[in-house]
């Protein structure tokens, strides 16, 4: 648990930082007429701001499950799982989307339409690979006799694996709505919506490297224990 | 500057057309604030009347046959979880969250206002699941409002069945509409500020909501894996919380679960719980006690840092609801300390809020009587939480009346009389009318007497020894008659607040037809939400052109000036130069 306290500490200390450190000193009693806002956010569009407050969330959330884990998983009853070889590929195939999201992303930044819908496509693809690919060793395990509550450890691993699921499709949601509008086209669109399709290409891609980087350090934890 | 882009933008204002869009599935952040509210208050009776069958069973023990022991314990847990979840937090960041932030910080609404909307119908929905488990064969779960296992799903607790799962499920339902719209709150806060409102501007109710709105946004994923674990536990019959035990004379099928793991993750949400409650009460108690007293709040910038410094320290002191699970005793010495040193910012906000009274222009409106009637049972039940907070002293007391005494002072009693200043003092402005004084006054002074005469005996009661969560107490060598006189006491003011409640029911119903016509700014309010062109305000908040804001929230009073109060949208005065004056103190 005191992993917990300083998970909890550096959160609050990141959030104190952001947000304190540059106002804190100010005498609002004092000052009068406008103040132009220089809160250091200011100038970032609000989905960004509330897509990092919802990643926030989400670390809270996979943290907890790791804490319990590996307390969990120093047991004497805990009997580990085979590892299945197919996660390797699956994390292949991850690694690769992220990187087409990135490609992505960058192709928006330079108005490449033909790159953004290229990259985009392949990279919900790789995403779709990827969680039958993560099916499938669900399949491989409970064939194999590794059923979610004869043991712990079987119970983690398909719960980690089933909620980091359900955020990547919480994310093609969000890429099948923008995938849809870059193949219509983009011709019959004024200047904010072509900005707000490359917000979203931009966050996609933001999403995709957190989902990413989470599924590393889960797969990490999961074939350590 | 892209924050006037952000809260100026124009296609976001999705007008309503219909009946349907304007008051049903509505994105105004107004609509969706009394949606909120309305049905907190709805289940909040509810909550009420469970409490008033409880008090019934334990003032006349043996009269009520009606109240089975089962029952009894299906109502102290739903009475305890609706009242903290669905209705005080539901109220205070869904209800006036909603509500205040977009007018207080010159907003046109949420920067999302459809997650905004979709956040209001799943709560709603939540709402529908819990309601749902009275209807269910063997009744909502009794496991107590901490639902700790194993016996939350263990045989012999009532309801194991459909209703804990039903519990779960809405909590789990409930606490996605929250980061729905939780992310909205800390975002529209951070990003939909009109020009001239910094950080250090804002009103506290602001600064409570969006610091515990963080609290809640980094808290309830805890509560989220505790219900997934135990849902688990309970419907495929996984051991992440169950140890092996004989349950009826039989081995149980599970083994090598860990209760006490789901007591640190009830309790790394539970506690910062406490303070997504009490953070944005002490927000808006701060601005009913300033504009009621036509001063400004003592020392704005240590309020603004207290609430940031409980809302940091209430993550390292949960363990202090956990001294009788047992544990290393310099743990326990760790949690003591951390928990009496959050006593020191809260004793600051209360210094402050007195300090703020001290020879102003009191107005003892029914809003202020209230924020008053706060500072009294706050402090009361915040002295009794240094008691508890020591080790040594919480052993003997943690499973007596005393808890409960404390509890329902510090966390009960307190947030609600807020909630009911909040209520009065912003009533004209959502409703275009007044409410009835009379009856406010009678609403006020029979609710702050009867919970004191429901509360304060509960402390001796807990001196006694007397233990909590009993169906009935019996005969005993150490109960003394008279304890069964105060029970029936303490019932008998339950009642009467009860009945109270429905005094305010009526006042408010009433006064939305009757009630006198209020003008736009009748207590003479600094705050952006009471310039506003309309009252109650309309769909985009403030007409053509954004409010711009030219000083703090707090110019009451002001020396030299015609009127004790100068509106956060007044620009300077001629002759004073705009921008800091370096070394000017007041």
């Amino acid at each position: 648990m005191s992993v917990a306290m300083l998970f909890a500490a550096l959160g609050v200390a990141i959030v104190l930082w952001f947000l304190m450190v540059r106002r804190l000193r100010t005498k609002p009693w004092i000052e009068k007429g406008t103040i132009d806002l220089d809160d250091g956010i200011a100038g970032l569009d609000a989905e960004r701001v509330g897509l990092w407050m919802f990643l926030g969330v989400v670390t809270s959330l996979f943290s907890l499950f790791m804490i319990i884990y590996m307390e969990r998983s120093g047991f004497p009853d805990w009997r580990p799982l085979p590892d299945p070889q197919i996660l390797w590929i699956n994390t292949a195939l991850l690694i690769l989307g992220s990187l087409a999201f990135q490609l992505a992303r960058n192709a928006a930044r330079h108005d490449r339409l033909s790159g953004v819908k290229l990259n985009l496509t392949a990279g919900g693809a790789l995403t779709i690979a990827f969680i039958a690919g993560q099916v499938l060793a669900w399949r491989q395990l409970t064939a194999a006799g590794y059923f979610l509550a004869a043991n712990p450890a079987n119970t983690f691993f398909y719960l980690i694996t089933a909620l980091h699921a359900v955020h990547l499709l919480g994310g093609l949601w969000v890429w099948a709505r923008t995938t849809l509008s870059v193949w219509r086209g983009l011709e019959s669109l004024d200047v904010t919506e072509i900005a707000g399709i490359r917000l979203r290409v931009q966050l996609c891609s933001v999403y995709w490297h957190f989902l990413l980087l989470l599924w590393l350090v889960l797969f990490y934890l999961l074939i350590t224990t | 500057m892209a924050y006037v882009a952000i809260a100026d933008r124009d296609h976001h204002l999705h007008d309503p057309q219909t009946f349907i869009t304007k008051y049903i599935y509505s994105q105004d952040h107004k609509v969706i604030a009394i949606q909120y509210g309305l049905t907190a208050i709805f289940v909040g009776l509810i909550a009420m009347a469970l409490s008033v069958l409880m008090r019934l069973q334990l003032g006349f023990p043996e009269t009520f046959s009606v109240i089975t022991p089962e029952e009894y314990y299906q109502y102290v847990t739903l009475h305890g979880m609706i009242m903290v979840i669905y209705l005080l937090t539901a109220l205070f960041l869904g209800g006036f969250g909603n509500y205040l932030i977009p007018l207080m910080c010159g907003s046109r609404d949420m920067v999302f206002p459809f997650m905004n909307m979709l956040s209001f119908w799943v709560y709603l929905l939540s709402v529908l699941i819990l309601l749902s488990s009275f209807f269910v064969p063997g009744g909502p779960t009794g496991a107590g409002w901490t639902l700790y296992p194993p016996q939350a799903i263990a045989p012999g607790t009532p309801g194991i069945g459909a209703g804990i799962v039903l519990m779960l499920l809405s909590l789990a339902v409930f606490i996605v509409a929250f980061t729905m719209g939780g992310l909205n709150y800390v975002t529209t806060v951070l990003q939909a500020r009109c020009k001239g409102m910094t950080l250090m501007r804002m009103p506290l109710s602001i600064w409570g909501i969006f610091v515990a709105t963080i609290l809640g946004l980094l808290a309830f994923p805890a509560l989220l894996v505790a219900a997934i674990m135990m849902l688990l536990d309970q419907a495929i019959g996984t051991s992440f919380f169950l140890p092996s035990m004989l349950t009826m004379g039989e081995e149980s099928v599970q083994s090598g679960g860990s209760p006490i793991l789901f007591q640190h993750l009830f309790w790394f949400f539970g506690h910062p719980e406490v303070y997504i409650v009490a953070l944005p009460a002490f927000g808006m108690v701060s601005d009913v006690l300033a504009t009621h007293a036509r001063k400004n709040i003592f020392g704005y910038r240590m309020m603004v840092w207290a609430i940031v410094a409980i809302g940091a320290l209430s993550f390292i002191v949960w363990a202090h609801h956990m001294y009788v699970s047992g544990m290393n005793p310099y743990f326990g010495f760790f949690f003591a300390t951390t928990t009496l040193i959050i006593a020191v910012p809260t004793a600051l906000k209360v210094y402050n809020w007195v300090l703020t009274l001290w020879k102003g222009d009191l107005h003892l409106t029914v809003p202020m009587l209230f924020a008053i009637g706060f500072i009294f049972t706050f402090t009361h039940g915040g002295l009794t939480g240094l008691f508890l907070g020591n080790v040594t002293v919480d052993l003997p007391l943690s499973d007596t009346y005393f808890v409960v005494g404390h509890f329902h002072m510090v966390m009960g009693v307190s947030p609600v009389l807020v909630l009911f200043a909040a209520i009065y003092h912003w009533y004209p402005k959502m409703t275009g009318r007044m409410y009835n004084e009379m009856l406010g006054r009678w609403h006020f002074w029979l609710t702050l007497l009867g919970t004191y005469s429901i509360y304060l005996p509960m402390h001796y009661l807990g001196f006694l020894g007397v233990p909590r969560r009993y169906y009935a107490n019996g005969v005993t060598d150490f109960m003394p008659d008279s304890v069964q006189n105060a029970n029936a006491g303490i019932t008998i003011a339950a009642l009467v607040v009860a009945a109270t409640t429905l005094i305010f029911v009526f006042n408010m119903i009433w006064s939305l037809f009757r009630g006198e016509k209020a003008d736009g700014n009748p207590w003479g309010g600094t705050t952006l939400e009471w310039q506003t062109p309309q009252t109650p305000p309309v769909h985009g908040n403030w007409g053509d052109k954004l409010p711009e804001v030219h000083r703090w929230a707090y110019d009451f009073s002001v020396p030299g000036e015609k009127q004790d109060f100068i509106p956060q949208t007044e620009p300077p005065h001629e002759g004073v130069v705009a921008g800091r004056e370096h070394g000017v103190h007041h």
